[in-house]
């Protein structure tokens, strides 16, 4: 656990970059730092490896006063992702990975077999390990920040936008290994993003700060999206809120119809206006219109592939844009081995989501009163 | 000129004895190489404290300047003056020694402080970040990054050396500038310039020496000299693709 008591950083310049600021990060728990930029998420993170010293206030891991340990022995327990990366530059990969066990005096074997061990575990191929930094693409740099963070295996973790200098497409992937990974880790992790779905997709907490270092609420993401504490929160949480608190509730109760299908390669019987393509394992594949395809087989460039595939254990949100992308206005669904297991009407998530319970509001929420009396102290 | 020094080469008395080539060659090499490695003893370390405590900045600049100054006059001066007091050979050899270590603090000092000051502050953050002290941080991480611009520095200082050892011949130093000098004395064109084509010669030798030890001990990660397994070095497009391509699952 990791309790923030009063911190407050005042730069010599005069800065105040972050203001009073108090918050637990639970043990075993995402929690997220998130806000506009130069909200002083950076400091508040390098505050708890002491990267920042404080200028009032105290940060304890459990229970202990960090700032009475010493701090390079302090570092060596914490995992802390920079950044961009911040790889050394001069050192190959499977050394950038074991500086840590190294700096505790592990024995060359022990940290080779561990380094490599790492680059399996972040999905990285295991060739990658003699190259230079300058020689991965920034997901490779990325991944690899996060081994050199694991390798001597801390229960702390301090992340700093890892994932923001990739594309969105390996961002999602990055964050989904993450997810996975921190489900089998289970480490205390403070995380420090500035983009509000990332915090809602990956915290167990989000807290929001605002400019001027002051903590504006702390939530579970559910809890955010649903009771903004006030209107800097509502507007950086973003319009299409509600929309994205559906990814929360869970989608079973939908009643699934059936879907009559055809194997790509077969020839189309049905007359219906869109007909569903599938492999041999019946993994859905994309629509075709069996009117345009007339009495040959259904070939891969037939199919229409706008509509989103959804988890039918996944989320209303996921089964909502499943059908609404949809050709055929009925949305996809498939186990968890991607297999089709039926279709589900727009309308009927619609239902769904009308008899779901919002998540309740907590008047006595502290931190959550605390942030409107910051807000009204300072206009 | 060009038969004149081909005769001075062709001449077996060039080649012998203890004016001869070989013994000429290995006393210019000899007090480039001692006077190298006294002045990088010095400037090296200093140097490496300049640039990793950011102390005393001015010490570069006052060695810089210190270039300004006109190696021939310093080097009667000195020996003018600390030579009588010291015994024998030395009398000659030190105050050389010392004006040409002189002369060669200034570029390797500059050099290490440069390779210091310009290692990527995101690696030293980060060196400090993982828990390494501030001598680890130097040893682990600012050295090895600034050994390119260091080994420069030791590059120019070594060529600058080679060139002024010529000149310290006038004061008895020996080496290969007794050739210019005892050829300019007779009006030997031939010798003097031979002399001349030898000190070239062990210059670029020896810039080729320190150029294969640059190889050895810089990082590949710094040169970009570095051996590709695939050409994927920059984009791996295969590794980052999604694993699970055809299914599009939202939460
Ligand atoms: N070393 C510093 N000296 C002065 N001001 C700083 C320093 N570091 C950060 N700041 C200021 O403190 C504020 C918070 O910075 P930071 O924590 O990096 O924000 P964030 O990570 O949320 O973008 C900003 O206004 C920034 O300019
Ligand atoms: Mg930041």
């Amino acid at each position: 656990m990791i309790r923030f008591d009063g911190v407050t950083k005042q730069f010599p310049d005069g800065t105040t970059a972050v203001d009073d600021l108090s918050l637990t990060a639970p043990t075993g728990k995402i929690t997220v730092l998130v806000g506009p930029s130069g909200c002083g998420k950076t400091t508040s993170l390098r505050m708890v490896n002491r990267m920042i010293e404080p200028t009032r206030g105290g940060i304890s891991l459990d229970g202990q006063d960090t700032g009475r340990m010493d701090a390079a022995e302090l570092r060596r327990g914490i995992g802390y992702v920079i950044q961009h990366a911040g790889l050394f530059p001069h050192r190959t990969v499977l050394d950038n990975i074991g500086t840590v066990p190294r700096l505790l005096g592990w024995d060359k074997k022990k940290v080779k077999d561990r380094s490599r061990e790492l680059l399996e575990v972040v999905g990285l191929d295991p060739k990658l390990g003699n190259r230079y930094p300058t020689q991965l693409s920034g997901g490779q740099q990325q991944r690899v920040g996060v081994a050199r963070a694991l390798a001597a295996d801390p229960p702390v973790m301090l992340m700093d936008e890892p994932f923001s200098a990739v594309d969105p497409i390996v961002r999602d992937q990055l964050q989904d290994e993450f997810l996975r990974l921190q489900d089998e880790l289970g480490k205390t992790i403070v995380f420090v993003t500035h983009d509000i779905d990332e915090a809602i997709k990956l915290g167990d907490q989000v807290a929001v700060l605002r400019v001027g270092g002051t903590l504006a609420q702390v939530a579970e993401p559910q809890y955010l999206l649903a009771h903004p504490a006030d209107d800097f929160v509502a507007d950086f949480v973003g319009k299409d809120r509600g929309y994205r608190a559906l990814q929360f509730e869970h989608a079973p109760r939908l009643t699934l119809h059936s879907e009559p299908s055809v194997v790509v390669g077969e020839t189309p019987s049905s007359r219906a206006s869109w007909l569903l393509v599938v492999d041999d394992d019946r993994t859905p594949l994309g629509w075709v219109e069996p009117a345009r395809v007339g009495d040959r087989p259904v070939a891969s460039e037939d199919l229409h592939r706008g509509g989103t595939v959804a988890r039918a254990s996944g989320s209303l949100r996921g089964a909502l844009d499943a059908a609404l992308s949809s050709p055929a206005r009925r949305g996809v669904l498939v186990d968890n081995d991607g297999v089709l297991v039926g279709t589900v009407r727009a309308h009927e998530v619609l239902t769904a989501i009308e008899e779901t319970e919002r998540p309740e509001r907590d008047e006595d929420d502290p931190v959550h009163g605390g942030a409107m009396d910051v807000s009204g102290e300072r206009g | 000129m060009i038969p004149s020094i081909l005769e001075w080469f062709r001449d077996p008395m060039t080649w012998s004895g203890p004016g001869g080539v070989p013994t000429r060659l290995l006393e210019h090499l000899w007090y480039t190489v001692v006077t190298v490695v006294i002045a990088a003893a010095i400037a090296v370390p200093l140097g490496l404290w300049v640039g990793h405590t950011g102390r005393a900045r001015w010490l570069v600049s006052v060695a810089n300047s210190l270039r300004a100054v006109p190696t021939l006059g310093l080097l009667f001066a000195v020996s003018l003056v600390v030579g009588p007091y010291i015994p024998g050979d030395l009398a000659f050899t030190a105050p050389s020694i010392a004006v040409l270590v002189l002369l060669a603090i200034p570029p390797i000092l500059a050099g290490t402080y440069a390779g210091i000051d310009a290692v990527d502050p995101s690696a030293r953050d980060a060196a400090k970040g993982v828990g390494m002290r501030g001598r680890q941080v130097l040893w682990q991480v600012e050295l090895p990054n600034a050994l390119p611009l260091l080994l420069s520095g030791v590059k120019s200082a070594m060529l600058q050396v080679v060139a002024t050892a010529t000149i310290a011949a006038y004061l008895g130093l020996g080496g290969l500038g007794r050739y210019l000098i005892d050829g300019l004395a007779v009006s030997d064109i031939g010798e003097a310039a031979g002399g001349a084509l030898l000190v070239g010669l062990l210059a670029i030798v020896l810039e080729g020496v320190l150029s294969l030890l640059q190889r050895r001990v810089v990082s590949p990660g710094l040169t970009g000299r570095t051996a590709r397994g695939s050409q994927d070095g920059d984009d791996a497009p295969q590794a980052e693709a999604p694993a699970d391509a055809p299914v599009d699952v939202r939460g």
